[in-house]
């Protein structure tokens, strides 16, 4: 048993970060989604260039072949950057493509992927596909089957959390992709996952912003930190954080190795229920504790509040897992 | 990162577990309360075996095993409900001893404690000093090659059937800074002026004790440490303390026997669903637990102040789950008694070892720097 990153994954995960640290400050950010796209296209170039797009693709088709923690490494320094440009759709259909595609499938999209040419959208329906309006190629599930597309059209809007999204109208039947069943719930695990690894980075940028502000604000004459209240929440705010982050590494180490499908199902709901529930705890908490200027655009906490209100609830909300937790 | 343990850790998980099976014997296991005597079987069996103190160093009868065997080792002792190790020998005045005692006091104590000759208790808390431990009364006074002790210890756990109990006494009482003037006694409680009063809690149960000292002479060999820095093995033995009070092994037992025990219960969706966030709470602590070993086992620093969380999330978890269980059940059958009786005497664990709200000044200060 081991919790570390190997030595591959520490030095992706430190390029990955000191890369946002350079270009993806708040500011950079708040250019890119003054854009009418509201997306990079230089990002996602660069993210292409450092071989994220790619990642976990084989190297047969100018991949890296890595597996959940490898990319958990990535999305969770996204997650503590707000990233907007939608990484892990396109991730998670190409996973998708590369599990139960066909050979000429596989050929056709997935060194296009790698390289950064071709942008996937994952879509579980016709409404709310997130990256759809800048995806090439959709990949559908519906009915427990997937499907792959090329011929769509996208009416645009932006979720709650500045990722573009769009209702998407399917034109063509869509190229079946995968007869083994077990790939989509793979798949929708993976994507899981990773939502919570996105959101221990989300929330530990609302830990650290909110032990700083405790440190600095001050009224009645001492910085707010030293009032007990609200030394006693901060460190509520530190547990759901530490707790969350256990239970990302738990689900994605499932997600790469585990004894059944039901071991990774079962690890996998506990992971979303608990994450879930530290969104909405660690969010709702550091905007009270920032006092009004948590309300504001200005803050990033408010948009990080954004993000893992929105992350709580995609790839199943606390319900669905509560359900299939118990029921395994 | 692979949190599967590995194949010699699961290994090493069965032996545990088979030897439980084969050796625990049955009239002990799973008992709501253990009288001494069986608490004393219990910890002979093990000291036989020769794993009732696997952290000490080998050299005094540990194992030698890693934090991970160790964690894999009380998880399959509370998985199979086996009567509690007492903690007051085994794991505080041992490990104080070993870190600050003279060659002559572990010789003397340390395999009477092992072999459970000796059974100890803990003088900490005092009537008017509870979270404000430094603040305490009891005092100890030199005269020639002795201290007497004068004062009232209380929560004194299990104090009615300890040989022997170690305090903190007061032996400055002029220092400004009150934590320097007090030091680590080990005091016989065969020791004529001693006294003991039960302390009855709601749960009907005599756990605990107010011990009284009336001029009580105690040889100055029974020091630990050095005079007047009794408050530095305090903290010492507080880190030990908090490491050890998730009882993730035995809230898991709790959970399946509750699962067991109400069947009908569980396709209640609203009750499955609040023990399956239970449930969830209780794996984020163990994988928590297990990441903060990894930590120790990566940096070799011992735990730091934020495995107070530990304490936190796993007294919650142990009081949820006695709570589910009395709600599961009938509240005028007689069955549910026992139940009830648990749920009551459950609430102590987070208020003792440093209240949960303690637990939560200390990340505040050390952790987060607030």
């Amino acid at each position: 048993m081991n919790f570390d990153y190997n030595e591959e994954q520490q030095l992706l995960a430190d390029s990955v970060r000191r890369y946002l640290q350079k270009d993806y400050d708040f500011e950079s950010r708040k250019k890119i989604l003054a854009t009418p796209q509201g997306w990079s296209e230089r990002v996602w170039a660069n993210f292409a260039e450092m071989g994220l797009t790619g990642l976990p693709l084989s190297p047969d088709y100018g991949g890296f072949g890595g597996g959940a923690v490898d990319l958990m490494s990535v999305v969770e320094a996204f997650g503590e950057a707000l990233v907007v440009e939608p990484y892990l759709p396109s991730m998670l259909a190409a996973a998708a493509i590369a599990k139960g595609g066909t050979q000429e499938q596989k050929q056709a999209i997935l060194p296009a992927v790698a390289q950064g040419r071709m942008r996937l959208a994952f879509a579980t329906g016709e409404r709310g596909v997130i990256g759809a309006p800048l995806a090439q190629r959709i990949v559908l599930a519906r009915d427990g089957r997937l499907t792959l597309h090329d011929k769509f059209n996208v009416a645009a809007y932006r979720t709650v959390d500045d990722l573009a999204a769009g209702d998407v109208a399917f034109e063509d039947k869509g190229e079946p992709l995968g007869a083994a069943g077990g790939v989509l719930e793979e798949v929708l695990d993976l994507g899981a996952a990773l939502s919570c690894a996105e959101a221990v980075g989300a929330l530990k940028f609302s830990c650290d912003t909110t032990l700083e502000y405790l440190k600095t604000r001050k009224q009645f004459g001492v910085p707010i930190g030293a009032f007990q209240a609200l030394q006693h929440r901060m460190v509520d705010m530190f547990i759901s954080y530490e707790q969350a982050r256990s239970m990302a590494c738990l689900a994605c180490s499932k997600v790469d190795q585990a004894e059944s499908a039901q071991d990774r199902a079962r690890s996998v709901s506990a992971a979303k229920v608990r994450i879930a529930d530290a969104a909405r705890h660690v969010s709702q908490e550091a905007v009270q504790l920032h006092g009004g200027m948590g309300m504001t655009e200005e803050l990033k906490v408010s948009h990080t509040f954004r993000r893992l209100t929105a992350l709580a609830r995609r790839f199943g909300d606390v319900d669905q897992h509560l359900e299939r937790f118990a029921s395994l | 990162m692979d949190l599967n343990y590995s194949p010699e850790e699961l290994a090493f998980r069965d032996e545990v577990r088979s030897w439980l099976a084969a050796n625990l014997p049955q009239e002990l296991k799973d008992k709501a309360h253990y009288s001494k005597e069986e608490l004393m079987r219990w910890h002979r069996i093990l000291a036989a075996k020769g794993w009732v103190a696997p952290a000490w160093p080998k050299e005094w009868g540990g194992t030698g095993w890693s934090a991970v065997q160790r964690y894999i080792y009380e998880e399959e002792l509370g998985s199979a409900g086996t009567p509690p190790i007492i903690p007051f020998g085994i794991n505080m005045c041992a490990p104080v001893l070993i870190a600050f005692g003279t060659d002559a006091q572990k010789k003397r104590f340390l395999p009477r404690i092992y072999n459970g000759e000796d059974f100890w208790c803990q003088g900490y808390s005092e009537p008017g000093s509870g979270s404000d431990l430094a603040s305490l009364k009891t005092k100890a006074v030199k005269e020639g090659a002795h201290y007497v002790v004068n004062g009232q210890k209380i929560w004194t756990t299990l104090a009615h059937y300890a040989d022997w109990i170690f305090c903190l006494v007061r032996t400055d009482p002029t220092v400004e800074k009150r934590q320097e003037g007090i030091s680590f006694l080990l005091i016989d409680m065969k020791s004529p002026g001693i006294t003991l009063r039960p302390l009855m809690l709601m749960d009907g149960a005599h756990h605990v004790n107010e011990v009284f000292f009336d001029d009580v002479e105690v040889p100055a060999d029974n020091l630990v440490h050095k005079e007047n820095q009794g408050w530095t093995v305090a903290k010492y033995l507080l880190g030990y303390e908090r490491m050890n009070t998730g009882r993730i092994g035995e809230s898991k037992r709790e959970l399946r026997k509750l699962k067991e025990r109400f069947p009908e219960k569980m396709k209640d969706v609203r009750w499955r669903d609040r023990l399956s966030r239970v449930e969830v709470e209780l794996m984020a602590l163990e994988i928590t637990n297990l990441r903060f070993l990894d930590r120790m086992r990566r940096t070799g620093q011992p735990p730091g102040a934020d495995v107070s969380m530990l304490k936190i999330k796993g007294t919650e978890i142990q009081q949820a789950l006695t709570e589910l269980a009395m709600q599961a059940a009938d509240p005028n059958a007689r069955e549910t008694q026992a139940l009830e009786r648990r749920y009551l005497d459950m609430r102590k664990t987070t208020i003792y070892a440093g209240s949960n709200e303690i637990q939560r000044n200390i990340i505040a200060k050390m952790t987060l720097g607030l």
